[in-house]
């Protein structure tokens, strides 16, 4: 196995490097939902719903989120529609 | 006037009862008047780690409720006579703890002595929430792994909102990262991240690595803080911490993979 790695290597990313970019990601969502209005769950499903009487997306296509950005709050709302 | 300082992580099983003896272990041997109270009602094991499961006869909730005082309950170590234990109930449920039961111990503790540890339960729910309400300095401990480092962002965001001194507008709970588990010959091969890693996602003071040590099971086997084990490297890992967590300046260690032998490196193992 160990002559094998050496000869084989770095085919694949490294798994470190893959938990550290998915860690980021999810990180900075929760950090911004912890601070989000209890609503935008429920603004998050209204908005799902009226993007599917057009487009068939799933649920994870679409993503909300609120940032504080000192005297106003910008509502970032992300789509990815299917080809 | 003690220092409140709770041992938390949100997940479970990462290390926190095996800090929270050695730490505290670790503060009484440096002089320091310590009491380590186990929150996780229900489910106690900090008697087991510190091997006083066999003198424990009332506990945290029975202080609370009334029915001992404070000297009957808190449990003299045999090794330090500057450490005691402040049992968990075996048989209640969480819901026993209540803030002003809680403040009431803690207030009559940081009377007479110098550090208070409050060993968490896993979870974010009320007794982890308890342990960590009164706290001055936060010990977060977390493993370098994806749901560890996540749940410990997970309570870093509780520490900040639903503490005493948050709530309160207080200064904050003094935050520090413990990274325990650690195995620096994985995070050389890509395998597990790394403490820059860590520290760059969760964003809080690094205190001190615990390599990943059979010493530990060792320890807990025993019934010995892994602290008085001076031989292996946890046991000085968690010196190291406990120095740190008194000022000194002392350098990381246990970073470098061990370099392995020609035999080992052509045929693994």
């Amino acid at each position: 196995m160990a002559l094998l790695d050496i000869f084989g290597r770095d085919k694949a990313p490294k798994s470190a490097n893959v938990a550290k970019e998915r860690l980021k990601i999810i990180v900075a969502h929760e950090r911004n939902a912890r601070n989000a209005p209890d609503y935008l769950p429920a603004l998050q499903n209204e908005i799902l719903n009226v993007i599917r009487k057009y487009v068939e997306i799933e649920q994870d296509q679409l993503l909300i989120d609120i940032n504080d950005d000192g005297n106003c709050s910008i509502l970032e709302v992300n789509v990815n529609l299917p080809k | 006037m003690a220092s409140i300082i709770v041992v938390t992580s949100g997940k479970g099983g990462v290390g926190k009862t095996t800090t929270s003896a050695a730490v505290s272990m670790g503060l009484a041997q440096a002089g320091y008047r310590t009491v380590v109270i186990d929150f996780d009602i229900g489910l106690r094991n900090l008697d087991i780690i510190m091997n006083c499961e066999r003198r424990v006869v009332y506990d945290f909730v029975n202080v609370i409720q009334g029915d001992a005082n404070l000297n009957q309950a808190l449990i003299k170590d045999k090794r330090c006579d500057q450490l005691f234990i402040l049992p968990a109930s075996q048989t209640r449920d969480k819901e026993a703890l209540t803030k002003e039961g809680v403040k009431a111990v803690l207030d009559e503790l940081t009377q007479t002595f110098d550090y208070i540890i409050c060993d968490s339960p896993a979870g974010i729910e009320h007794g982890a929430q308890m342990a960590l309400h009164y706290a001055d300095e936060a010990l977060v401990v977390t493993n370098p792994e994806v749901s560890s480092v996540r749940d410990s962002d997970r309570i870093l965001g509780i520490l900040q909102s639903k503490s005493h001194r948050a709530e309160n507008g207080l200064p904050p709970v003094k935050e520090r990262l413990l990274i325990t588990r650690f195995d620096p010959s994985r995070v050389a091969k890509g395998e597990m991240l790394s403490i820059q890693d860590i520290e760059e996602i969760l964003a809080v003071p690094l205190l001190g690595i615990i390599p990943e040590s059979q010493a530990v099971l060792n320890a807990s086997n025993n019934g010995t803080p892994v602290i008085l084990d001076i031989k292996s490297d946890a046991g000085q890992a968690y010196q190291d911490t406990v120095a740190r967590l008194l000022g000194e300046e002392r350098p990381h260690r246990f970073l470098e993979a061990q370099k392995k032998g020609l035999f080992q490196r052509v045929f693994g193992g």
